[in-house]
């Protein structure tokens, strides 16, 4: 089972279950967040959020554009401050040993002018006390054919696997990915997914933010849904859909979808180009629509996925 | 396109209005300039020249030709101090009206050669005495301020508008993730501006020497640690200013309103002689101003540490305190 709402929080304080192996706090906990950003109209972009991410997961906090995932990332990241709320690393407050464990790919980076691939690597190595090896990395990352470049002259997926680089050259136990494939080709895309899985393969835990589904489905153990400012869902991908799904879907475009039907006695949500009709009786539906004449030859029936999910509990798209 | 035009037109007006720190700036920097200038040039009429009085005291009426005008009559009780400054241009001429009437003027000197005319022609028997110790060229005297300037704007301009562009672009965000501390970075930039400007400094001073016959009369060692403190505090002041703003409107204002100041008030082309004490006593808080005053007192005087050893504790004491101010008051990412 899966817990929903009152999320799982490690409390240092909290009397210890008495067991033969020591009881070890999670690799990252945030409890009870908030951040606000003052103004004539002040904005909270994170409404209380507390999240935990077992070592050795890849985490996925999902959620629209606006949602509040890069300010609940950046906190969790020590880059920006809280209103409120706290972060722990190993159960205690992230610092100096938290930045030497953690690799980092912002949403957004500049990297310095004039230097090289190999030269901003090397740059970043010598910024922590321990890492990999600046070729160890190069290879992982698949640069060896453009060490030597300049990292302006790079293209978006090749500065993206650059980021990636820099983000793993201190061999990081937590590795923070914001939005890392927005703006890719699918092409790029992909090749980007596949190094996360060689990172993931190495036992590495991942906190992951993106409002692609299939990213998410492909690359995350667990998930959060981010709405608003605040996690409206959290689990593993397969258990927060048999939660909220036990039917199958039925696309029809919406301009095939007539007036006349949508008084029909349906679960239907509308999305902006198609409809889409949740049920658990497939035959009784099928019926309906044929007996209110609806035009079936564009339907497709295909189980739910986790876009269909955020639909459901926010009633928007997460591409919205 | 008028149209578009005023729309851009309008939104950048709008966002002035509302930088306020840039607005307050844009206003501030004209009137303190202004205020500057009619303090060091003051009165109703700007003197063009500065003729120091042997005297307690100056009074018109001793001689016809105290009642000249254009020119700033300085009183200066010490023969030696004054004929001192007058080898040194800090004076262009220095008179002693009491009969016979004398006066020592530096022979390289331009300003010299014209208040020399205009001395004899309102009093011909005046005697020209022989201006005692090696009297300076003005390109000598000059020669230590054009190099300190340009190590000024060098330092303070070159880190302050690097560490903004790396703060907008989000490079510094990007450094922030890792181990490195604002006191790290900091230290970096300073250094790496640091053996630059030694470097080009040291060009310019072997060059600019080598082509007016310059030589030094003080120790060229003492000169070049000189060089490196003063470069060391300007550097670090640059930082202070860059250290927390994004704007490149409000840290370039902030930068003119440290630079100006300190080349009108520093001595780069003009001494201070003669201008009011509190006028001196603030320019003796820039770095510049210790920078050259030691700089003349080792390359025109052959000055040694005893000379000069305040202004290398100044410069010193300043470039850690303008570091830390910097370091304390760093911002990573734009607010």
């Amino acid at each position: 089972m899966i817990d929903i709402g009152a999320p799982r929080s490690y409390d240092p304080a909290a009397p210890r279950r008495i067991t033969d192996q020591p009881v070890s706090p999670p690799l990252l906990e945030v409890r009870n967040l908030f951040k606000t950003y003052p103004g004539a109209t002040p904005v909270t972009a994170v409404d209380g959020v507390s999240l935990v991410v077992p070592e050795g997961v890849c985490f996925g906090l999902l959620g629209p554009n606006g949602a509040g995932k890069t300010t609940t990332i950046e906190i969790m990241e020590g880059i920006l401050g809280s209103s409120s709320g706290d972060v722990f690393f190993r159960g205690e407050p992230i610092g100096r040993r938290f930045k030497e464990e953690a690799g980092i790919l912002f949403q957004k980076t500049a990297l310095q002018d004039f230097l090289t691939v190999r030269q901003s690597l090397t740059l970043f190595r010598g910024l922590y006390s321990h890492g990999l090896d600046v070729d160890e990395v190069i290879k992982l990352c698949a640069l060896e054919k453009l060490e030597k470049r300049d990292t302006r002259k790079l293209s978006g997926g090749q500065q993206q696997r650059l980021l990636l680089a820099i983000a793993l050259v201190n061999d990081p136990t937590l590795i923070f990915l914001d939005e890392p494939t927005t703006g890719l080709d699918p092409q790029a895309r992909r090749n980007f997914w596949e190094l996360v899985q060689s990172i993931k393969a190495r036992r590495k835990t991942i906190i992951l933010t993106t409002h692609y589904m299939e990213e998410a489905e492909l690359l995350c153990d667990e998930i959060a849904i981010m709405d608003r400012g605040r996690v409206i869902a959290q689990g593993t991908p397969r258990a927060l859909l048999r939660e909220h799904f036990d039917e199958v879907l039925l696309e029809l475009p919406r301009q095939e979808f007539p007036e006349a039907a949508r008084g029909l006695p349906l679960k239907v949500i509308e999305a902006s180009d198609r409809v889409e009709i949740t049920t658990n009786d497939l035959d009784g539906t099928l019926r309906t629509l044929m007996d209110a004449h609806v035009p079936l030859k564009d339907l497709r029936i295909r189980p739910p996925n986790l876009e269909d999910l955020f639909l459901e509990l926010t009633g928007k798209e997460l591409r919205a | 396109m008028i149209k578009r035009l005023l729309a851009v037109w309008h939104a950048r007006n709008l966002e002035f209005i509302r930088d306020r720190s840039t607005m307050i700036f844009v206003l501030f920097l004209p009137i303190a300039l202004i205020v500057g200038m009619s303090f060091v040039f003051g009165g109703k009429e700007r003197p063009l020249f500065k003729v120091g009085v042997l005297a307690q005291a100056v009074a018109p009426a001793a001689h016809p030709f105290l009642r000249e005008r254009f020119i700033d009559f300085v009183a200066v009780p010490k023969e030696a101090d004054a004929v001192h400054k007058v080898a040194r241009h800090s004076l262009d001429l220095l008179i002693d009206v009491n009969p016979p009437v004398r006066y020592w003027v530096n022979p390289s000197s331009p300003k010299g050669y014209i208040v020399e005319k205009l001395l004899l022609q309102a009093d011909p028997s005046a005697h020209r005495q022989p201006v005692s110790g090696d009297a300076v060229r003005y390109v000598d005297w000059l020669f230590p301020g054009i190099l300190g300037m340009n190590l000024m704007f060098g330092c303070i301009f070159g880190v302050g508008y690097v560490v903004l562009r790396y703060r907008k672009t989000g490079f510094l965000k990007r450094l922030h993730a890792t181990p490195l501390t604002a006191f790290e970075f900091l230290t970096a930039q300073v250094l790496s501006r640091l053996g630059l400007t030694a470097l080009v400094t040291t060009m310019l001073y072997t060059g600019i020497s080598t082509l007016i016959h310059f030589h030094s009369a003080g120790n060229l060692l003492l000169l070049f640690v000189l060089m490196l403190l003063g470069s060391l505090s300007m550097i670090a002041l640059g930082l202070t200013v860059a250290a927390r703003f994004s704007s490149e409107e409000m840290v370039g204002g902030l930068l003119n309103l440290l630079t100006w100041p300190m080349m009108l008030l520093s001595g780069v082309w003009f001494s201070l002689e003669g201008s009011p004490e509190w006028i001196q006593w603030v320019a003796k808080l820039f770095p510049l101003t210790h920078l050259l005053d030691a700089a003349r007192a080792i390359m025109l005087d052959g000055a040694g540490l005893e000379t000069i050893g305040g202004d290398l504790i100044y410069l010193a004491v300043t470039a850690v305190a303008f570091l830390a101010f910097g370091a304390w008051s760093f911002r990573w990412r734009v607010e």
